[in-house]
């Protein structure tokens, strides 16, 4: 059964009447259609070419004639970008991980416990914050180096463990939850542990799938700091990787965007599965940031 | 009475075995290098050698350094052209996205998704399209409306302005976003009161939405301000080598520092530069606690 007709604008309050009465907002709709596909034409041409073969790829069709299959056939049988790719997953799984479990630890300690040094720990993680990660790469590049950490998942993992960022976020939810539900756990005689784990973690699970989506993608999307760890080509992560093999192959464009496509189709994955928290975790972030 | 107190200090103390790894965390990997830059600064040091007392050559060697004073400069482009146009367009695509019904959730995505997707990945898909004929999409696409060819990345003075172009393309759908959360926390009887006032369209924009928008546009500003000074991985893998050439024209401050550092193992003076880059960032995050606090009082 058909519906009504999904009106062009949004009627519900006044001033978008007021706009909608005009004829005008046609016209705007038309522009603003326009303008999402030239934001994605990036996008649908890099995976577009990625099919193609050599002698299409300077033809300006989208959808390739011969759509084939060679060019990632190629990268995985002859190039590293397989084993990139798992660096990838690893690395930024870990992290993701480790942020979780610290960050939402932190900051229900920070929310729920009183003692003494409480607001100087807090203020001492939030100004953490106004470090620029670039003020911070001479010294744990040596530091890598002297621990031998150097071409290794913990080199490249090591300086996201925690994040000042999600440490706030966690404690402002926590914040949240009443303290009844805490109490009564303890009086049920659960360990303090058990009752983060059990009682409050539950509670705040949009916050903890926010954090993780983008700590995940802040990860995968990751470059200075793994160009800098990493130079034994087994242990790049796929941003690296891609960086270094579009490099050497600046003529095979169907392979970079082979290559480009792979590191950014898990972002595209991500991102249609999670559509509505990412959005209410970005408008989230930014409120509380 | 006795028995509380127990309780409090017991728990108290469970708060610092919580706290114990993260706070070993935060000194060693945080705190200690932040000081330890400022301490490499005043060195010389190539990583072989160990580090040896410079004074302040290093911050004197920075004024004389025509390639920093580039780098300077190019940032400073970046971040004067890249925040203005970006936050103008997504205030546009925001303000009538907002009111649209149909298709709005896909529309929304498309704007979207560039923000989430790989820089690296989409550096090199916008390095493809700049190519001359008949290779790059941008002069394929000119060349067949009439247009000449463009140098683009070649060039100068158009390098800098393409490099800019996927940094401002990415960051759109996230300001986007912020902007649209922002227009619907505007309370509608706003509106009204204006309506019934009579008040027009731009009145409407200049004297009740832009006004009540500020918080969300100090936010912005400030975030993206941060975003195009730290500007890197499209500069490093749009230009050749990743030198941020022609001739350092697209060269920002943060690539300047990893070549100093990482192609030319002069610690010291990579310190030295991150400092100066730390400096700018503080004061732009202090302006920002200025006009939020400005504003509640």
């Amino acid at each position: 059964m058909p519906g009504p007709a999904t009106p062009l604008f949004d009627a519900e309050r006044p001033w978008r009447v007021a706009l909608a009465e005009r004829p005008g907002l046609v016209v705007a709709w038309t522009l603003l259609a326009i303008g999402a596909i030239v934001m994605m034409t990036p996008l649908a041409y890099m995976i577009g070419t990625s099919f193609k073969a050599p002698h299409e790829v300077y033809e300006i069709n989208l959808i390739p004639h011969e759509p084939t299959f060679e060019n990632y056939i190629f990268i995985f049988e002859k190039t590293r970008f397989g084993l990139w790719f798992v660096n990838s997953v690893v690395t930024s799984a870990l992290v993701t991980i480790s942020v979780l479990f610290f960050d939402a630890l932190i900051g229900y300690t920070l929310a729920k416990f009183e003692f003494r040094g409480r607001e100087f720990v807090f203020i001492a993680i939030l100004s953490t914050l106004m470090i620029p990660t670039e003020m911070l790469i001479v010294p744990w590049y040596v530091m890598a180096k002297n621990f031998g950490w150097l071409n290794s998942y913990w080199g490249i993992m090591f300086p996201g463990l925690m994040t000042g960022f999600g440490v706030f976020l966690m404690r402002q939810f926590f914040m949240g939850v009443p303290d009844d539900y805490i109490h009564a756990a303890r009086i049920d005689g659960l360990s303090e542990f058990k009752i983060w784990w059990k009682v409050a973690l539950p509670l705040v699970t949009p916050a903890l799938s926010a954090l993780g989506i983008f700590t995940f993608l802040g990860n995968w999307t990751a470059f200075l700091w793994p160009l800098i760890v990493t130079n034994d080509r087994a242990l790049y992560t796929l941003p690296v990787g891609l960086a270094s093999f579009s490099g050497e192959n600046l003529t095979d464009w169907e392979l970079v965007m082979a290559g480009a496509t792979i590191a950014t189709l898990p972002t595209l994955v991500v991102f249609i599965v999670f559509q509505r928290y990412i959005i209410r975790g970005v408008v989230l972030a930014g409120l509380k940031g | 009475m006795g028995d509380f107190l127990t309780i409090e200090r017991k728990l108290a103390i469970q708060a610092w075995i919580f706290l114990a790894v993260p706070i070993v965390f935060f000194g060693v990997i945080r705190f200690y290098p932040a000081f330890e830059s400022f301490a490499i600064a005043f060195t010389e040091w190539n990583l072989l050698s160990p580090p040896r007392y410079a004074g302040l050559s290093n911050f004197s060697r920075l004024l004389n350094d025509p390639v920093f004073w580039i780098a300077f400069k190019n940032t400073f482009i970046y971040l004067a052209v890249g925040a203005p146009v970006s936050l103008v367009i997504a205030f546009v695509v925001a303000y009538y996205l907002d009111q649209v019904r149909f298709a709005h959730g896909l529309i929304r995505a498309c704007y979207f998704i560039p923000h989430l997707t790989s820089t690296v990945a989409m550096a090199w898909v916008w390095r493809w399209f700049y190519q001359p004929p008949p290779v790059g999409l941008f002069n394929n696409l000119l060349n067949a409306v009439g247009f000449d060819t463009q140098p683009f990345l070649r060039s100068t003075f158009q390098a800098l302005p393409a490099a800019l172009a996927p940094a401002i393309w990415a960051g759109l759908g996230f300001q986007i976003v912020l902007f649209m959360a922002g227009l619907r926390a505007i309370p509608s009887s706003y509106y009204e009161a204006a309506r019934i006032d009579g008040a027009g369209r731009w009145m409407v924009l200049r004297e009740i939405t832009l006004p009540l928008l500020r918080p969300t546009i100090v936010f912005l500003v400030v975030i993206s301000s941060i975003g195009f000074l730290r500007i890197f991985d499209t500069v490093y893998n749009m230009t050749d080598n990743g030198a941020g050439g022609p001739l350092n024209s697209t060269k920002p401050l943060v690539l300047y520092i990893y070549e100093t550092a990482f192609r030319s193992y002069q610690m010291g003076y990579a310190a030295a530069q991150t400092i100066v880059l730390f400096l700018i960032l503080l004061v732009i995050s202090l302006v920002q606690l200025r006009l939020m606090r400005t504003r509640t009082s």
